[in-house]
């Protein structure tokens, strides 16, 4: 096999080592719940608002509770300017977000509710849609609700022929050789299912098994991250 | 495994065994009880359960609740307390005769009140308020400090809020929705209480609490009633 032409990390991580990541929980005080999860140069804050009576009411529904999740850059999270507002790009990561999310939490006990979870990016070097998972779930344990269990999310990629753990941005970037491919990818705590897994480039089906279980070990290490910030809340510190 | 009282976060196990129980936020996976949601487990004899530290206020059997009047329907009120559903208060369950076609001249739009919840449904909360205590409110003030911060208020068996109404003279209602209503016999005495209640809120999680509010209230320029007797007066959902 040929050698590949990234070989070395940018930044001088291993392949697979995590951006240097920071949690905190209960960071708005007038949400039911709040969290944001910082990896490198990506930041998310989630908020939890609900559950809450849903309205227009034909979008209710009668035998449980739905999550609606938002998610959005700030215009100035990236090197040029994002229109701020919804578009498609972030329209579909909420809708994403929102059905890896589902898996995790358990609303039949509010029919007819709403729990909505607003993901927003101050910063952006790549992951977004990952850190605002993290983020998010920590944001509805805080929020109290009914959790089978966590949910942990990491991109896996690969640069040229080389896999790699937490992508940012200048190897989302890789063109030369086989290119980038980026693999966002969530996985719940206790059971390590698969909730999300998105791909976006080009991978052998032998290399993207390897590329899910190094994403699987990573995401070990980000759970550790985010049990540590939801146990030192103090507690009774939200109204 | 989770330490006797310690916060548990969703999919942690609590305790490995088939003796225990799970009971509220609690399930069980093979052999091991886990936590199904996050807060404080507690362990009570063989029974598991995990009491939420933060989130918005659940509604539960017994608790009283202050909400306001959103709805009037043909044999109700409708009451928000800030949950998740808006509770029900049905024209049977209040202490006096009303007429179902001037129901306005009972408990018109707007109005708060201090109501018990009688049955918690997955369709929404059933209100009573047929018993002493539960009412109207006339006068007074109302102030909101989260429903996490209640069994601060409130005290052991009642203990912080016997302190604050011996202190101050004012009644206080303490609503388990994290509402409070306030009703002094001028507004000096509902704003000093209402500078205590906040003061606790604030300070909720500071250990030695009862010393530091004795302290507050004495810099308020109030005297602190010693050795009262507690009696348990709106204390259901007090700190366990």
């Amino acid at each position: 096999m040929a050698k590949s032409l990234y070989e070395k990390r940018f930044d001088g991580r291993t392949i697979s080592e995590v951006r240097p990541m920071i949690a905190k929980v209960g960071i708005v005080p007038s949400a039911d719940g709040s969290a944001s999860f910082e990896t490198g140069g990506t930041k998310a804050i989630a908020v939890v608002r609900g559950p809450r009576t849903l309205h227009p009411q034909h979008l209710q529904n009668a035998q449980t509770g739905i999550l609606r999740v938002q998610y959005g850059m700030m215009p100035f999270s990236v090197w040029d300017r994002i229109r701020p507002g919804p578009n498609r790009r972030s329209e579909e990561i909420g809708k994403v977000c929102e059905w890896a999310l589902s898996s995790v939490v358990d609303l039949s006990g509010f029919p007819n509710t709403v729990v909505d979870v607003f993901i927003q990016i101050p910063k952006a070097d790549a992951g977004t849609r990952v850190a605002g998972l993290n983020a998010a779930a920590m944001a509805l344990a805080h929020a109290g609700l009914p959790m089978k269990q966590m949910l942990t999310a990491i991109a896996v990629g690969k640069a040229d022929k080389t896999l790699l753990v937490d992508v940012d941005k200048a190897e989302e970037d890789f063109h030369d050789g086989e290119g980038a491919t980026d693999i966002p990818m969530a996985v719940t705590s206790r059971t390590k299912e698969i909730a999300l897994l998105q791909l976006d480039g080009k991978i052998s089906p032998s290399e993207l098994s390897e590329a899910i279980e190094m994403g699987k070990k990573a995401c070990d290490d980000i759970l550790k991250v985010q049990m540590a910030a939801l146990k030192s809340v103090t507690g009774e510190d939200n109204e | 495994m989770a330490e006797k009282r310690q916060l548990v976060i969703p999919g942690e196990t609590i305790i490995s065994g088939n003796e225990f129980l799970p009971g509220d936020g609690a399930y069980r996976d093979g052999v091991e009880v886990v936590a199904g949601r996050y807060g404080i487990a507690n362990i009570f004899e063989k029974h598991v359960r995990v009491v939420p530290v933060s989130g918005a206020y659940y509604p539960r059997r017994g608790n009283t609740i202050i909400g306001t009047i959103v709805d009037i329907t043909f044999n109700g009120w409708l009451i928000d307390f800030g949950g998740a559903q808006n509770a029900f208060l049905p024209v049977s369950e209040v202490p006096r005769y009303v007429n179902k076609n001037e129901m306005a001249e009972f408990l018109d739009f707007g109005e708060s009140v201090i109501v018990k919840v009688w049955d918690v449904k997955s369709r929404g909360v059933d209100a009573s308020m047929k018993m002493r205590g539960f009412g109207k409110i006339e006068g007074g003030l109302i102030i909101s400090i989260g429903p996490n911060k209640v069994p601060r208020v409130i005290g052991r068996e009642g203990s912080m809020v016997k302190m604050i109404k011996g202190a101050t003279g004012s009644d206080v209602t303490v609503g388990q929705n994290g509402k409070v209503w306030i009703s002094g016999k001028d507004t000096d005495s509902e704003v000093a209480t209402r500078k205590i209640i906040e003061f606790i809120a604030d300070n909720a999680t500071i250990t030695g609490l009862t010393e530091k509010v004795e302290n507050f209230i004495k810099d308020l320029g109030l005297k602190v009633e010693s050795g009262v007797e507690v009696i348990a007066e709106n204390t259901d959902g007090g700190e366990e």
